[in-house]
């Protein structure tokens, strides 16, 4: 929205972007898109033994209008592109995305013709977690390390220069993939 | 207690039923090496590999104890049963019957109907690509009784300029969405069927993936230090 980017510089800029930052990484919210096998880690990293609660995470929005993370969790076929677009559209900034899996990373063992080679043809993505599954703790790993980034995200005049060329496109995928 | 052939545990010998049908030549191409590549040779051996075509030979009478009571029932429900159906197998404990595609409604719908034979369930319609074979791509359909708790197969070979086969939906509901994905892989246009698109791969796509000469379509892959090609380029890593 460009908010973010206008904010005055100084002292009390560095306390707001920590408090910001804090808040937005202890609180993810992630959305589900558990596809496949992957799936299964990441119900399990939800549950007591491997609890995703402690980071504030336990609440798995089935809307992406509530969500802030994206896990994608599995292989994503040709036919499901556009669905995970759509979802990625939905989903309100600020949102990160995490690609669990080597199937959502790279293809994974399925380099064929059905299978999307890595999701980051599809959306921009925030953090790889190769694996097949990775486990649970391999996946709150890879959480920390986004709650890492999160906490180092510029806020003011140094977020508007790191993102000075990026275009934002506002096109619903739904209307620029449409035929 | 003792007896020879007289289950799964009964030692070395088959039970006649099991037994693989003798085999006969039928015509198309002799396919060398895997994934068809041949010029360099392969570290996995499989580069020599040659595969002649080959197909069960046909069936003589009498067939065996549950088939025979199922092809008499049949010929006597169905009046064309000599001109509908070319060729009979039986293979491994299966009974197939080849069937024309001009007879094969009203085929299963006496298979469904007759109270000797009630082939109830349609447990699956799925394609095969016989490639070279002048009518290369067989819609198969597996039937079973559970009245009678038997089992059958019903093929139908179509060519693949010319690749419609009637749609069995009326006769069994169930082949609806089965059909669609023999569609969707195979290219065989099922007439008479209520909605027929793509199920698995999405709307807009070209060709059918599973004819034997569509491509594996992967992307090469890149490690540190090497770039391997997709499964089906694969040759000599040295």
């Amino acid at each position: 929205m460009g908010l973010e980017e206008k904010l005055p510089s100084g002292i009390l800029l560095t306390s707001v972007e920590k408090l910001v930052n804090w808040s937005r990484k202890s609180s993810l919210w992630p959305a589900t898109f558990g596809l496949a096998c992957c799936a299964i880690e990441m119900m399990t990293s939800g549950g007591p033994r491997y609890d995703l609660a402690r980071f504030g995470m336990e609440v798995f929005r089935a809307s992406p209008r509530q969500a802030d993370l994206m896990i994608v969790a599995g292989r994503v076929s040709q036919k499901m592109a556009p669905v995970l677009r759509q979802i990625y559209d939905q989903m309100p900034e600020p949102k990160w995305v995490l690609s669990m899996g080597v199937c959502a990373s790279s293809g994974g063992m399925f380099n064929n013709y059905a299978i999307v080679q890595g999701v980051d043809h599809v959306v921009p993505v925030d953090m790889y977690l190769p694996g097949c599954p990775p486990r649970p703790e391999m996946l709150i790993d890879a959480i920390l390390k986004l709650h890492d980034k999160i906490q180092h995200e510029p806020l003011g005049p140094r977020r508007a220069k790191a993102l000075a060329g990026q275009k934002r496109e506002l096109v619903a995928s739904s209307v620029k993939f449409g035929k | 207690m003792t007896e020879p052939n007289s289950g799964p545990d009964s030692g070395g010998t088959l039970p006649d039923q099991r037994r693989p049908a003798p085999t006969e030549a039928v015509p198309g191409v002799i396919r060398r090496g895997s994934f068809g590549a041949n010029g360099s040779g392969d570290t996995s051996g499989f580069g020599g590999l040659v595969r002649r075509p080959f197909g069960p030979a046909p069936a003589e009478r009498p067939y065996g104890e549950p088939f025979d009571e199922v092809a008499d029932a049949l010929a006597a429900a169905y009046p064309g049963f000599d001109e509908a159906v070319g060729r009979v197998v039986v293979d491994r404990g299966e009974l197939t019957f080849h069937v024309q595609r001009e007879h094969l409604v009203d085929f299963c719908r006496t298979l469904r109907d007759d109270p000797a034979l009630r082939f109830e369930l349609c447990s699956s319609v799925s394609g095969v690509d016989y490639l070279g074979t002048p009518e290369r791509l067989h819609s198969v359909y597996h039937l079973t009784s559970m009245t009678y708790r038997r089992r059958l197969r019903l093929e139908v070979a179509v060519p693949v300029d010319d690749p419609h086969v009637p749609s069995v939906t009326s006769v069994y509901p169930t082949a609806d969405w089965q059909e669609r994905e023999t569609y969707d892989m195979f290219g065989i246009v099922y007439d008479g069927h209520p909605a027929l698109t793509r199920i698995l791969m999405p709307d807009d796509w070209d060709g059918h993936p599973q004819r034997k000469d569509y491509p594996l379509g992967g992307v090469p892959v890149e490690y540190k230090g090497a770039m391997i090609p997709p499964p089906d380029e694969r040759r000599s890593y040295s």
